[in-house]
């Protein structure tokens, strides 16, 4: 198979990427990884008449601290990059996600941009950014803005992102102490995307209230959600049983799955509800300190 | 189909999408939905004009060692330079779109699909086939492995298991079971051949 012709322009710094958006922005589409656009133009569910490859510019690569204690990571970080950098254990749903992404060489060349920007339903990065209450940077031949993750995903494979607009970063704000996360997914299959998934970050307080906590699903929705419903239950609480039981519910209620080759409605919302209250309590338990192994089903 | 937005042009895409998002005959590694059979057919009436003149670029590209000078269209996958161009056909195309791994190739010695690459990406790169790891007639170390162990049924994933188990040795000289599994997970097998794949790794790692 091959993708319908194409012109290809091959950036090497940012002002290059955002001089090659200004003159081709409307016709053009971003050649990152390529693990998801490249088949997409061989099945001409895509067919853009120019290519522009981010590949080489050095700006977009960078996993950076900034100075408030967040993290900044590029838009052209693969995964295999976030599956092997040592995080904090207040991040370890990065490693749940990024070691369980495609498979080892969609993780080499697949990017956390790009993944962002495709906005597949099922994609992992999502519900893990909106559980950070991540943001992103966005920049233009006219300029630069910041937007909470939330706003980013408009409709499945669809972005707020102007077309000559491209995703530089994404910021994941400071996490207090008493932070935990957890991320994990169903697949039919190893390498599959998920049947469904959830990212879950808590922070609990000494006296075992929970000050925060933020809840992202995949797959059961046209984009990745937030269960914003669920989080309010529990933010204030002492996160009694009962209660995680009721934001099980709320989850499952919140959401909303399609039927298709991964399974029904009804199978997909309780499989989301369980996959919440398992993540849930990995992440309290990391918060505390503890080693827990994240292992998807 | 209930939709809570009115917005008429927002709901007709919606519509789409949801049409789209419940097709199921095919998957791809690009999307998490399948692709409605219709869908597949239109992409390949659009293939007629393959091949034609157009604007071509010249790449250099260096492969097991050697550098190439190629005229390349841009569209053109790594996969289909090597085979074709270079007749390296040891690489092999089985799913064409990034699933089953038969396509993969060693770029700066990290397995990638060659399938899901553009030639013209990989210019400034090591690329590595399965015709760069033996030394003349004498089989690399994981090559004999996989003779030894009879890791392999028909034959047609070997080049990119062998590949795949190249690159996991080369930062990991003693793999566990299921570090060896993690490594070759984008490899499949149609045969089944797995049980005998896996020894052949493990037999490659002491033979190294």
């Amino acid at each position: 198979m091959f993708p319908a012709r194409f012109n290809y322009y091959r950036a090497e710094s940012l002002p290059e990427v955002l001089d090659l958006l200004a003159r081709h922005g409307s016709e053009g589409k971003i050649l990152a990884g390529g693990q998801s656009v490249i088949p997409l133009m061989k099945l001409r569910l895509a067919s853009p008449a120019v290519l522009i490859d981010i590949n080489r510019v050095r700006e977009l690569q960078a996993i950076a601290g900034d100075e408030r204690g967040g993290l900044r990571i590029g838009a052209l970080t693969r995964h295999h990059h976030m599956e092997i950098k040592k995080w904090p254990r207040s991040l370890a749903l990065l490693m749940d996600a990024a070691r369980d992404i495609g498979d080892p060489q969609v993780r080499n060349l697949g990017t956390v941009g790009g993944a962002l920007a495709e906005v597949d339903p099922a994609g992992d990065w999502g519900p893990v950014m909106l559980s950070l209450g991540a943001r992103v940077r966005a920049v233009s031949p006219k300029g630069e803005r910041t937007l909470p993750i939330d706003e980013l995903f408009v409709d499945a494979f669809t972005t707020c992102l102007a077309e000559d607009e491209l995703l530089r970063e994404v910021e994941i704000p400071p996490l207090s102490d008493g932070t935990g996360t957890a991320y994990l997914k169903m697949e039919r299959k190893a390498g599959d995307f998920a049947i469904a998934s959830a990212a879950v970050r808590v922070n609990r307080s000494p006296d075992g209230r929970c000050q925060d906590v933020g809840i992202g699903l995949g797959g059961v929705g046209l984009v990745p959600l937030r269960a914003r419903g669920a989080e309010d239950l529990l933010r204030g609480s002492n996160l009694e049983e009962e209660l995680i039981r009721e934001a099980e519910e709320s989850v499952r209620k919140e959401c909303e799955p399609l039927a298709d080759i991964r399974g029904s409605v009804e199978f997909k919302r309780q499989v989301v509800g369980v996959l919440f209250r398992r993540a849930l309590k990995i992440a309290l338990r990391r918060a505390q300190g503890e080693e827990v192994e994240a292992g998807h089903v | 189909m209930k939709e809570k937005d009115n917005d008429s042009s927002k709901k007709s895409s919606l519509m789409t999408r949801r049409t789209f998002l419940k097709g199921g005959a095919l998957t791809t590694a690009a999307l998490s939905t399948g692709v409605l059979g219709a869908e597949v057919g239109e992409a390949h009436l659009a293939l007629e004009d393959y091949p034609s003149a157009l604007k071509r670029a010249t790449v250099t590209l260096k492969v097991n060692g050697l550098r190439h000078r190629l005229e390349v269209e841009p569209r053109t996958t790594l996969l289909e330079v090597l085979r074709e161009e270079l007749q390296l056909t040891g690489t092999k195309k089985g799913c064409d779109r990034g699933q089953c791994g038969s396509c993969t190739v060693l770029l700066n010695g990290r397995p990638v699909y060659s399938c899901l690459s553009l030639a013209i990406e990989a210019v400034g790169k090591e690329i590595l086939t399965i015709e760069g790891i033996s030394d003349g007639e004498t089989l690399h170390p994981v090559q004999r492995a996989f003779v030894q162990e009879m890791g392999l049924q028909c034959g047609f994933c070997s080049p990119g298991q062998i590949l795949a188990t190249v690159a996991l040795l080369g930062k990991n000289p003693s793999p566990s079971e299921a570090q060896i599994r993690q490594a070759l997970a984008g490899n499949l097998c149609r045969c089944g051949a797995y049980p005998m794949i896996f020894k052949s790794v493990q037999t490659a790692a002491r033979l190294r």
